[in-house]
C-alpha cells in the first residue's frame, strides 16, 4: 500500500523519539504557578482576581479580551500572591499570576474521576460555549483559540474534520503517548467536534513511525461512526496545517485563505482530547501532556503537567544537570524556540521541552552557493533563498510578490542548507515586514 | 555626375528640414517645464541621497526646497548651515541656522556592563534578534550588539567596538538618521552636536523598574531622579524608569553627571582637568 503524503517539498530529519515507550506520568502540584495572561493566539486574556484572593483549580483567573482570545484557569488552588511580569521564554517580561499552591482544591462540578463518559448530550451551540468557557485552545502548538475554529459561518460548510496525530516534530511524543493511553477520550471528542462543526467525516492522520497507535486507533475507530484512521509517510511538516489537508484529502489551500474554504477544520489530538474533558468532565484547560526529552537527560520522559509549573523542576525531575551549558528549546527543535532561561512557566502551548547536549551547534554561516535545495524541500513551493537575500536586503516588494507571506515557518530550509544560511531567520523577520507594509495599505 | 549630387543635397536638406520641423513640434507637446533652480539647488547638496532631510534623495529635497519657497523645516544634515545658506541664496530667501547634530548610542551595557547570559547563534542581524529574544545580556531595552546601525551608515561613521561589543559614532557623523531608524531597540537619538562637542546625555533607555534594570546591567539607569533633583535648569525629566536630558535646557553644567549612583549619565569631549572652574563656566555663559 501506498502511504498518503502531500506533494510538494519535505525534509526526514532523524526522529529522536526517545521517549516513545514512556507512559504519561502525573507531575506533582507545582508550589507556585505562574500563569501568564497571553497563552493564546491573538488578545492576552485579562485578569479577574486580585492580590490576595483565594481561588480554587479550575476557576477562572483571567477573562477572554475581543474574539480572538481565551478564558484562563487557575491551575493549582491557593492564594494569589502577584499579578506582576514574569520574564517567558524570550527574555522579555510579560504580565502573569502568581499562585501559591495550598493543597490540591478543585472547584465544584469538575469530575476528575477516570470514567468515560461516552454519551453525548450537549448540542452544538453547548458544545461551543464550554469549548470557549473552559479555555479550550489548540494544543499542536500554535494556541490558536479552538472555539473560533468552530464557529462556522454563514453559508460555509465543513465536510471534513481533520485530526493532527501527526507529530512530525523529531524528538516530541506527547501527542503519541495521547493517542496510546486515551484513545477512547480522544474518539469522543472528535465526535464533539464533528457535532459543532456539522462535519459527518473525520480523517485521523497518524504518521507511519507510530504503526502501534495507528493500529490501537483503527481498532477503536469502528465504534464511532464517521472517524477514519489514515497511515501517513513520515515526513515532516506533515503535521501543518495545509500539508496534512493536502495528504489526507488532496485539496489546496488557496494562498491566503483558510481550511474553511476547502470544507476542512483541523485539530490537534490533544486538543480534542481536551475538548472531550471540557465539554464530557467539565474540566478546564490547567494540565496538558508535555514531553521533556533530550539525549543529555538521564529520565526524559512524558508528563501530564499543569499549566504555570516552572520548566526548571521539570527538567531537574528529568535529571537535567542546571551547571551545563545546554541549548534547551520550548518545542520541538524545528520549530520550536530556544529559551533564554529555565526558570519559565509552561504556557498551553508547551508541547515538549528539548535539551540538545554541549556541542550541539548550528553550521557556520557561509554564502549561498545556489544548490537550490531550499526550494525543492519548501513544502510551500516557495523559493526561500531569493526571500532570504531580500529581506536582509529590505526589498519588500519582492518578498511580497513571491508569497512570503504563504511561509509556514516550518524551518525546512534552514535545516537543508548546506551552508547553514538563516534562511528562516530572514524569512520570519521578512514577513513581519511585508505583512506591517501589506495591512497599512488596506 | 554633377547633378547627381546637387539631387543629393537637395534630397537631404529637405528630409532635414522636415525633421527638424516634425521634432519642432514633438519638444512642444511634450516640454516638461521644469525649475532652473532645482538644479541650482541641487548642484549644492551633498549627493550623498542619504535621506537625512526626510525626502528620498538629494535631487527630491531640492524639488521640495524650490516648491516650497521657504526654507522652515528643511535641512540638509550633512551639508549643514554652510549649504543651507547657499541654497538660501539661490532662492533668495534668509537661511535658517539649524544646531549641528550628531547621533549619540544611549545604550552602555555591552559585554562589559551586561555580561553575557545565553549565546544567540541565529542570523547576525538586530532585527531579527530583537524579535526572538531580549538580548545576550537580559536586558530588553539594550543594545544587541550585531550592528544594524553600522551596516546602515552611508557615511561610515559609526563602528562596533570589539571589547565592549556597542556602536561607536565618530565625527563623520553628519546625523542623517539612517542609524535611528535601523536601531530595533531605538538606542540611537540625533541630539545637539554641542559646543567644542561636548555632550551630556543618559546612556540607558531601559524602562524597566530600577531593580530589574540593575540585575542586568550595572551602568542602567534605575530612575531614581536624583539628577532630576539637582538640576538648576530643570533639563532633566523621569518618566517610565527613565531620565532624559533635554538638549535644549541643558546647559552642561555637569552636575548630574556626578550625582549618577550607577554612571548612566555620559559626559563627552570634556577636559579632564579643572573640573569645577568648567562648570562655573559653563552656568554662567
Amino acid at each position: 500500500m501506498r502511504l498518503k503524503t502531500f506533494k510538494i517539498g519535505g525534509v526526514h530529519p532523524p526522529e529522536n523519539k526517545i521517549t516513545a515507550q514512556e507512559a504519561i506520568k502525573s507531575f506533582p502540584v507545582p508550589s507556585t504557578a505562574r500563569v501568564m495572561l497571553h497563552q493564546n493566539l491573538g488578545v492576552a486574556s485579562v485578569p479577574i482576581v486580585n492580590k490576595g484572593d483565594e481561588v480554587k483549580v479550575g476557576q477562572v483567573i483571567a477573562r477572554q479580551e475581543g474574539f480572538i482570545s481565551s478564558f484562563i484557569h487557575a491551575p493549582v488552588s491557593g492564594i494569589v500572591t502577584k499579578i506582576e511580569e514574569c520574564v517567558d521564554a524570550s527574555g522579555y517580561r510579560k504580565p502573569a499570576i502568581f499562585i501559591e499552591a495550598k493543597g490540591d482544591e478543585w472547584l465544584e462540578g469538575i469530575d476528575t474521576t477516570a470514567t468515560l463518559v461516552s454519551e453525548i448530550k450537549a448540542t452544538k451551540e453547548e458544545i461551543i460555549r464550554k469549548v470557549t468557557e473552559m479555555g479550550i485552545v489548540g494544543l499542536g502548538g500554535a494556541t490558536f483559540p479552538s472555539q473560533v475554529k468552530l464557529m462556522v459561518p454563514e453559508g460555509q460548510k465543513i465536510e471534513y474534520v481533520i485530526i493532527n496525530g501527526v507529530e512530525c516534530e523529531p524528538y516530541l511524543t506527547s501527542d503519541h503517548r495521547l493517542m496510546l493511553e486515551r484513545p477512547h477520550e480522544i474518539m469522543i471528542g472528535i465526535q464533539l467536534l464533528m457535532k459543532a462543526t456539522g462535519a459527518s467525516k473525520a480523517l485521523v492522520g497518524v504518521e507511519a513511525n507510530k504503526l502501534d497507535a495507528i493500529e490501537l486507533l483503527t481498532n477503536v475507530a469502528r465504534e464511532y461512526p464517521g472517524v477514519e484512521v489514515h497511515a501517513l509517510k513520515v515526513k515532516y511538516p506533515q503535521g501543518g496545517e495545509k500539508q496534512l489537508i493536502k495528504a489526507l484529502t488532496q485539496r489546496e489551500v488557496p494562498s491566503g485563505k483558510l481550511p474553511l474554504s476547502v470544507g476542512c477544520v483541523v485539530n490537534n489530538v490533544g486538543t480534542a482530547f481536551a475538548v472531550y474533558e471540557a465539554v464530557q468532565k467539565n474540566k478546564p484547560l490547567i494540565e496538558r501532556v508535555v514531553t521533556i526529552t533530550g539525549k543529555g537527560l538521564k529520565t526524559p520522559g512524558n508528563f501530564l503537567a499543569r499549566i504555570g509549573t516552572s520548566i526548571a523542576d521539570l527538567l531537574s525531575y528529568c535529571g537535567y544537570n542546571a551547571d551545563h551549558e545546554a541549548k534547551i528549546i520550548s518545542g520541538g527543535p524545528m520549530m520550536g524556540k530556544a529559551v533564554t532561561t529555565s526558570d519559565i512557566p509552561m504556557v498551553k502551548g508547551t508541547s515538549g521541552i528539548l535539551v540538545l547536549e554541549e556541542g550541539v551547534e548550528r553550521v557556520a554561516i557561509e554564502p549561498c552557493i545556489r544548490c537550490g535545495r531550499c526550494t525543492r524541500v519548501c513544502p510551500m513551493g516557495l523559493e526561500p533563498y531569493l526571500l532570504a537575500m531580500a529581506s536582509s536586503k529590505k526589498m519588500y516588494d519582492i518578498t511580497e510578490s513571491h508569497a512570503i507571506m504563504d511561509c509556514i515557518e516550518c524551518g525546512s530550509c534552514q535545516y537543508i542548507c548546506p551552508a547553514g544560511r538563516p534562511l528562516l531567520d530572514y524569512v520570519r523577520l521578512g514577513k513581519s515586514e511585508t505583512g506591517k507594509i501589506m495591512r497599512s495599505r488596506k | 555626375m554633377d547633378l547627381i549630387i546637387v539631387y543629393a543635397m537637395v534630397a537631404m536638406a529637405g528630409l532635414g528640414i522636415t525633421a527638424a520641423v516634425v521634432l519642432y513640434f514633438v519638444a512642444q507637446k511634450f516640454k516638461v517645464i521644469e525649475d532652473p533652480r532645482i538644479d541650482q539647488v541641487a548642484e549644492f547638496l551633498a549627493g550623498a541621497n542619504c535621506g537625512g532631510c526626510g525626502y528620498a534623495g538629494c535631487r527630491n529635497f531640492a524639488e521640495a526646497v524650490v516648491q516650497k519657497g521657504s526654507l522652515e523645516g528643511m535641512n540638509c544634515p550633512p551639508g549643514g548651515a554652510e549649504v543651507m545658506a547657499k541654497v538660501a541664496a539661490v532662492l533668495g530667501l534668509e537661511a535658517q541656522v539649524s544646531e549641528p547634530q550628531i547621533a549619540v548610542v544611549r545604550c552602555n551595557g555591552g559585554k562589559i556592563h551586561s555580561p553575557q547570559k545565553v549565546n544567540y547563534d541565529g542570523a547576525q542581524s538586530c532585527a531579527s534578534a530583537a524579535t526572538l529574544f531580549a538580548g545576550e545580556g537580559g536586558c530588553k531595552n539594550g543594545c544587541l550588539g550585531h550592528g544594524d546601525c553600522v551596516t546602515s551608515c552611508p557615511f561610515d561613521a559609526i563602528h562596533m567596538d570589539e571589547t565592549t561589543g556597542l556602536p561607536v559614532v565618530h565625527d563623520e557623523c553628519v546625523a542623517c538618521g539612517a542609524c535611528v531608524k535601523a536601531c530595533p531597540r531605538n538606542i540611537i537619538e540625533l541630539r545637539k552636536r554641542g559646543p567644542k562637542d561636548r555632550r551630556i546625555f543618559v546612556s540607558c533607555v531601559n524602562t524597566e523598574k530600577g531593580a530589574v534594570s540593575k540585575k542586568n546591567c550595572e551602568v542602567a539607569c534605575i530612575g531614581c531622579g536624583k539628577c532630576v533633583k539637582i538640576c538648576p535648569f530643570e533639563a532633566i525629566t523621569l518618566q517610565n524608569n527613565i531620565a532624559y536630558i533635554d538638549d535644549t535646557k541643558c546647559r552642561l553644567c555637569r552636575k548630574c553627571v556626578a550625582e549618577c549612583p550607577t554612571g548612566a549619565i555620559h559626559e563627552l569631549n570634556f577636559p579632564v582637568k579643572a573640573k569645577s572652574a568648567e562648570a562655573t563656566e559653563a552656568v554662567e555663559n
